[in-house]
């Protein structure tokens, strides 16, 4: 109830917030004023927050998955994957689709899939997994994907060079109905999928063993999480760029509300992500004025600090 | 329980609850098997514990007769009916299975982690009812842990932990429960603690189990079987008296110093 009013609320001021504010009572009358909000900044806003709560929602996943608090697209490798696999599309050259799927989906997919396979290799050599192993495999998975991505910038035209360095950082800009669309025929499905899996998760997030003696099919749970999550991040990825810590911002903020209960934290997380990403484009949009920020640099400002917050914390726990 | 699964329970031994029948296990396909053509017969409600030495097997075989691992050959039959023709939440709603003690990560209150051994019982949409919160505090109270409800599980000592492990088993309504290794981590009272409550537990409920545990001081006479494992095999099963002699311990353990010696009412066994 709380959150969707939250939601609310940020979808309003988001919509109204901008370089140039838009007054509501200019759309009945003003053209211009309708254009620029019909056109541009509903779609837009509307991109935030379904980028929003899928990072959210697969950060909540990931972290229950593992066990680990500090597990989210960016820390894990998945964001950077998907980058890498986005970069390609890229430099290939944006308009390719295959089977009326734009080819930058599938390639972004391709990368966050076979990051979360790595991860996924990583995470099952051992009866335990260190959860600073696997943070630190992300760490190496980033740099990896960011150096191709830096070679393919390297090779390709200036243009779509500076197109690819724009879109690493992470930004909302390219929009439009059709896009959002598109997008939402493979959010929604990854979206339920994980919604399914939210009971499981919870028996997860206490201890693999337990979870299966209670009746749950762990491995398959598990491969469905991945799948889902790498669906997900790939398409994000692919339309906003890596856009990093919202998935750890979000579901901490989510659990300092209303615990640790991860069929709660899952749904919450969903809507909260919306709203941060919508106020953080917001903010975004707004802060310089003139031109505009990328949001990726906002959200990585903010989530940051909750990142070391958490390890001192988690550190301080070990150590008890 | 249905009409097929009483008439085939009729013909099984009545007395037999949980059975292992050459159960073989290797954790990957080439790795070395570690639990070798393993056999027992738990009776139904008796408390009974699983020993050997480090690497025998135990922890493997108490995870296939729970039906978190399945056995490479072999087959586990639980009150007559083979293991894995039981439905993974109908078996959980019969079996609990309690792993060696882990920490935890997130700071969940021991009932939300009491309230988990309710879900073979509810649907993937709902949350616990108001009978599920009931059991779940009967639980933590039949551990005489009541009082650890509100707190987080990530604070709790060893010992407290278990407790709560061991509530969240009994929050399944078992008929049988598996607990490896329950007593490792717990002090010499905590440790007598958990055996009264088996004990309990078996008297007051009916409730067969079955723990892993190095601490042979605690069989006689609060054990009603033992079962000793060697290199992935059971090679003695029977009463404490039976199964603590020094002959049968020499062999399970590999060690011809093991001493088992009755005094007070009990058997004490050490290694000189």
């Amino acid at each position: 109830m709380l959150l969707a009013l939250v939601l609310a609320v940020s979808t309003v001021v988001a919509l109204w917030a901008g370089y140039a504010p838009i007054a509501f009572a200019d759309l009945s009358g003003d053209e211009m004023a309708r254009l620029l909000f019909f056109r541009l900044r509903l779609p837009r806003v509307l991109m935030a927050g379904m980028v929003g709560a899928s990072l959210a929602m697969v950060g909540a996943s990931l972290q229950a998955l593992f066990r680990n608090p500090l597990a989210e697209p960016l820390t894990l490798g998945v964001s950077g994957g998907g980058a890498l696999g986005a970069s390609i599309a890229i430099a290939f050259g944006f308009g390719a689709k295959v089977a009326g799927v734009p080819f930058i989906f599938l390639a972004a997919f391709a990368g966050s899939g076979a990051a979360m396979l790595v991860v996924y290799r990583l995470a099952r050599t051992g009866a335990v997994v260190m959860p600073g192993a696997l943070l630190l495999a992300g760490v190496v998975l980033n740099f990896v994907a960011a150096s191709f991505v830096v070679i393919i910038q390297y090779f390709t035209d200036y243009s779509r060079a500076l197109q690819i360095l724009r879109w690493t950082i992470g930004s909302l800009d390219v929009v439009g109905f059709d896009l959002i669309w598109r997008m939402l025929l493979f959010l929604v499905p990854g979206w339920i999928t994980l919604a399914l899996m939210a009971r499981d998760l919870h028996l997860i997030a206490l201890d693999e063993e337990t979870a299966e003696s209670l009746g749950v099919n762990v491995r398959r749970s598990e491969r469905l999480v991945y799948a889902a999550s790498s669906l997900i991040v790939g398409v994000t990825v692919a339309v906003g760029g890596t856009i990093g810590f919202v998935g750890l911002i979000v579901p901490h903020a989510v659990r300092l509300l209303f615990g640790e209960d991860v069929r709660v934290i899952l749904p919450c997380s969903f809507l909260l992500g919306a709203a941060f990403l919508m106020l953080a484009d917001a903010v975004a949009r707004t802060v310089l004025g003139v031109g505009e920020l990328p949001v990726g640099a906002i959200t990585a400002l903010a989530g940051g600090p909750v990142f070391l917050w958490l390890l001192r914390r988690q550190q301080r726990l070990a150590a008890m | 329980m249905d009409h097929a699964t009483q008439l085939r329970s009729a013909t099984a031994d009545a007395g037999v609850l949980l059975e292992a029948r050459e159960l073989s296990f290797a954790y990957a396909a080439g790795l070395p098997e570690v639990v070798r053509g393993a056999s027992l017969a738990l009776r139904r409600g008796v408390l009974a514990a699983l020993i050997g030495a480090n690497g025998s097997g135990k922890s493997s075989l108490i995870r296939l007769l729970g039906g978190i691992a399945r056995p490479s050959r072999g087959e586990v039959l639980f009150d007559g009916v083979p293991l894995r023709s039981l439905e993974p939440r109908a078996r959980a709603r019969r079996i609990a299975y309690v792993p060696q003690a882990s920490a935890g990560v997130f700071p969940l209150t021991a009932l939300e982690v009491v309230l988990m051994g309710r879900s073979p019982y509810t649907s993937r949409f709902r949350f616990e009812n108001e009978r599920d919160i009931a059991v779940a505090r009967d639980a933590l109270a039949a551990v005489d842990a009541a009082h650890l409800a509100a707190r987080s599980v990530t604070e709790l000592s060893g010992g407290e932990r278990q407790l709560v492990a061991l509530a969240r088993a009994l929050a399944q309504e078992p008929e049988c429960l598996l607990l490896d290794e329950p007593s490792a981590a717990l002090d010499l009272k905590h440790r007598a603690g958990l055996v009264r409550h088996l004990g309990r537990l078996r008297d007051e409920r009916g409730i067969t189990a079955l723990i892993v545990t190095h601490d042979l001081q605690l069989l006689d006479p609060a054990f009603d079987q033992v079962f000793a494992m060697r290199d992935g095999a059971v090679v003695a099963a029977g009463t404490p008296a039976e199964v603590l002699r020094d002959e049968v311990l020499a062999a399970v353990y590999a060690d011809e110093h093991v001493r088992a010696r009755q005094a007070f009412g009990r058997t004490f066994v050490w290694s000189e």
